[in-house]
């Protein structure tokens, strides 16, 4: 119960609990009213929100080719700014729990097949017209369209049927999903008026702030939106979005007090920014991970002996040391790890072990010839220096590891997902099932390790339509399991979204989600 | 002086020419690269259908020579087109930025230039002493440093050790000219390190290359003090292969600061030529790549022009 407690005191003081849900909450807990009520004035009393002043942003991650279409948002600059203008129909917490946004309230089918979200009374695009249910349907149809060119066309694929009734939305899933809320938590699906057609990247929301300039890899600028629904968001008057994509005048511009956070703090930095006067470096755990991956129906990878000997010849403590400067954690070969939701903790960690590795290695009958890896710069920060640490412990267990360097340019293209074993990116899902349906279902577009499993497959249709989260929880630690030891997913680690925010900025909290608090620093923190 | 106006117009004549070999140039260049527009905005999550869907919408399913021509069509009406990648106009996005990289490459000349000169003047007076040693010494150190080794260490001693200016450069629409100034305090002083070298050097080689002649000689032996004489009587024979390295130092002011700019994100053309070349957006890379073409043609014709009229023989020939 102190473990709860604790949680929401910190909640409270970050300002992100009112004092009734505060109240409501401890008492059902059994604290008494008045001891509840005094512990909220406390909290609430040693930070209390400042309105007032300008949140300044120095981003790394835009350019000048980026738009204001939420649709379109891949980079780190459109995505924060799509965040700072727009709502969507629910959210996900820090704590993994489903944020009711521009849905008051949802409801599913037994079998998780129908949703019904019920649109908030009251709220108002920054042009004043109302939400309406018919705008959600509208901007969800407008990502299903092939030519939006949406990152979330995926997931709105998976609706079958959607409709506008009264103040309600009701969707039709293809086939049941019980995490279809955490979904539509994604940055792209931003409820835009009339959907969007007429303009996509008008910028006018239902966000906490108006955008008032854009001006695409140089400065994005916002003033508050006074209509917003929600009092304990929106605390600056102003927020300035400047893009410094050079590492070197990003912290500079931090240390001298020209912005007031950064996100993308160089690991090889971080300790050294840790200690100047006036600045904080916040490290979160997140998803993002830095891997490598082998197709597992392509010659030598489809021997599974050979995977796993590739596998155990794997450091992963000297990654996270060398590459991520220890601001990471190690993988353990399946993309999951305790930031998700139903995480199992008690699956063991894989360990260099090279006379394991020489053993499987010899069973595999591999006619040694070298084994290629391939790997760029742009594959994730440090793969050229990780693939040759990598090839370095591989060899020592005997196995001809060996490492080809590929041009940055056309990387993405002609290589990942291409040749049969190269370094790669993944920056994480909200919930399990939909970094697995991404990345391997056998039918997935971006199966980039060419895995098929018919058990895998069916665990994961029916883990989606189990309510029971004990059921799902054991479905999903199968799953992991079968990754782990039978895929082609080679994973030194999860690397840490690491921030930097200077002293006068207050309510800061850890979400695992993206960085800069899953990209909500910004419209949540205020300057003290 | 009719001769100096048909080699005006015979000049202008073969400039553009030039410019149109460019853009023939920039666009074979853009599309020898490997993976496409669609491919490059699409990245890690292009999928087929959506590439093939992309490629219709941004029209690069057309021959490349219908695409060329459609651009150049466009290009001769005024009509710079629409970028491929965030369907913004090109034509406006240009201006502001054409507008910061002038702005920055005439703050960097206005202080290099005449210093290079006086520098160079100084360096050949003291010829071979200890004043001409110390100007040779500072300028090409300087010169030999990376432009971006400059820039961090600027940064440093001028934001971190002496915070008197900022580290980020941009300018902004609504920014006085004094606070447009002092953002672009550091990359000015970046740039003016990185180019008063060559231009010292040609000062002081170009003068005491004249010096040796017979007529200064003569006013030497008139009495005239050493520093009339340069001025008077050296410089202005002098002129020509100055004016030549000075153009083309405005000329990498202008087209090759794209580090500088990237070291201090300053909005101007450079940046904004990259990242359209790392999406293949090619209507944007070809305006800009003309404007820089156009820029460093049209100084180099101004140099070749003020060598003729500095020089009596070619202003007036027999």
């Amino acid at each position: 119960m102190t473990d709860q407690l604790d949680q929401m005191l910190t909640r409270a003081r970050a300002g992100r609990m009112s004092r009734r849900e505060f109240m409501g909450r401890t008492t059902a807990m059994g604290v008494s009213a008045g001891i509840a009520s005094a512990l909220f004035a406390k909290v609430a009393r040693a930070d209390e929100p400042v309105r007032g002043g300008t949140i300044r942003v120095g981003l790394s991650g835009g350019e000048s080719t980026n738009s204001l279409d939420p649709a379109l948002a891949a980079s780190p600059a459109p995505n924060i700014t799509a965040q700072t203008w727009g709502e969507k129909l629910l959210d996900v917490t820090a704590e993994g729990d489903i944020d009711l946004r521009i849905a008051d309230d949802l409801s599913s089918s037994p079998d998780a097949g129908e949703w019904t979200f019920r649109i908030r009374q009251g709220m108002t695009f920054h042009d004043g017209s109302p939400i309406t249910a018919e705008d959600v349907v509208a901007t969800y149809t407008r990502h299903t369209d092939e030519n939006a060119q949406s990152g979330a066309l995926g997931i709105v694929q998976g609706i079958a049927e959607m409709k506008a009734e009264g103040d309600k939305v009701v969707l039709t899933l293809e086939s049941p999903n019980a995490d279809l809320p955490y979904l539509l938590a994604d940055y792209h699906l931003t409820i835009q008026p009339g959907g969007g057609f007429d303009n996509p990247a008008a910028g006018i929301g239902a966000g906490p702030y108006k955008v008032e300039e854009f001006d695409p890899g140089v400065r994005i600028r916002f003033s508050r939106f006074d209509n917003y629904f929600d009092s304990s968001i929106g605390h600056a008057d102003a927020i300035e979005f400047l893009i410094i994509n050079d590492n070197t005048a990003r912290t500079a511009a931090l240390q001298s007090g020209q912005v007031h956070m950064i996100n993308r703090v160089d690991p090889q930095v971080a300790e050294l920014l840790r200690s100047a006067p006036g600045v904080e470096v916040k490290q979160t755990a997140g998803r993002g991970q830095y891997c490598f991956v082998m197709h597992c129906d392509t010659p030598p990878f489809d021997n599974n002996d050979l995977r796993m000997a590739l596998k155990l010849a794997l450091k992963r403590g000297e990654m996270v040391e060398k590459i991520l400067g220890g601001l990471g954690s190690p993988g353990n070969d399946f993309p999951i790890n305790a930031a998700y939701p139903l995480f199992d903790e008690s699956i063991p960690q894989r360990e260099y072990d090279a006379a394991a590795a020489a053993e499987y290695y010899a069973r595999s009958g591999h006619d040694g010839s070298p084994i290629i890896l391939r790997t760029a710069a742009v594959a994730f920060p440090g793969a050229v220096d990780a693939a040759n640490l990598y090839a370095a412990s591989a060899n020592d267990a005997g196995i001809p590891l060996q490492v080809q360097l590929e041009p940055d340019d056309g990387y993405w293209e002609n290589v990942w997902n291409i040749e049969p074993f190269s370094a790669s990116y993944w920056s994480g899902r909200p919930v399990q099932d939909q970094m697995y349906t991404t990345a391997y279902l056998s039918t997935a577009d971006w199966n980039d390790t060419r895995f098929e499993n018919a058990e895998f497959d069916e665990l994961l249709i029916a883990a989606r339509g189990e309510l029971d989260l004990a059921k799902r929880k054991d479905m999903y630690s199968r799953m992991a399991y079968i990754v782990r030891d039978e895929g082609g997913f080679i994973l030194p680690m999860f690397n840490d979204f690491v921030d930097g925010i200077r002293d006068e900025v207050k309510g800061w909290y850890t979400d695992p989600n993206s960085e800069l608090m899953n990209y909500r620093a910004p419209v949540r923190c205020w300057l003290g | 002086m009719p001769q100096v106006l048909k080699l005006l117009v015979q000049r202008l004549a073969l400039g553009l020419l030039l410019l149109f070999a460019v853009s023939v140039v920039i666009f074979l260049g853009v599309e020898a690269l490997p993976g496409d527009t669609a491919q490059a905005i699409l990245g890690q999550s292009a999928t087929p259908l959506a590439l093939a869907n992309l490629r219709d919408a941004l029209g690069l399913n057309d021959p490349p020579l219908t695409r060329y021509f459609n651009w150049l069509w466009g290009l001769l009406h005024g009509d710079l087109g629409v970028s491929l990648t965030n369907r913004q106009p090109i034509g406006p996005a240009i201006a502001r930025r054409l507008g910061n990289t002038l702005f920055l490459a005439s703050a960097a000349a206005a202080i290099a230039v005449p210093l290079a000169l006086i520098l160079g003047i100084i360096a050949a007076r003291y010829a071979g002493r200890w004043p001409d040693k110390i100007i040779s010494a500072v300028t090409l150190t300087t010169v030999s440093l990376p432009e971006f080794v400059a820039g961090y260490f600027v940064i440093y001693l001028l934001t971190q050790l002496i915070p008197v200016f900022q580290p980020v450069a941009m300018v902004l629409p609504g920014m006085s000219v004094w606070a447009r100034l002092h953002a672009l305090a550091l990359p000015v002083i970046v740039l003016v390190l990185v180019v008063l070298a060559h231009m010292m050097r040609m000062t002081r080689a170009a003068i005491l290359n004249v010096m040796e002649s017979a007529y200064i000689e003569t006013a030497e032996l008139k009495g005239l003090s050493p520093m009339r004489i340069i001025w008077r009587h050296a410089f202005p024979n002098a002129i020509a292969p100055i004016v030549q390295v000075v153009v083309l130092n405005l000329a990498y002011l202008i087209v090759g600061v794209v580090v500088v700019e990237v070291v201090f994100s300053y909005n101007a053309l450079g940046q904004y030529l990259i990242d359209h070349v790392t999406k293949r957006d090619l209507p944007v890379v070809q305006a800009v790549g003309m404007i820089f073409a156009t820029a460093y043609i049209s100084l180099n014709i101004l140099a070749d022009l003020v060598a003729i009229l500095a020089n009596p023989r070619l202003r007036h020939p027999k």
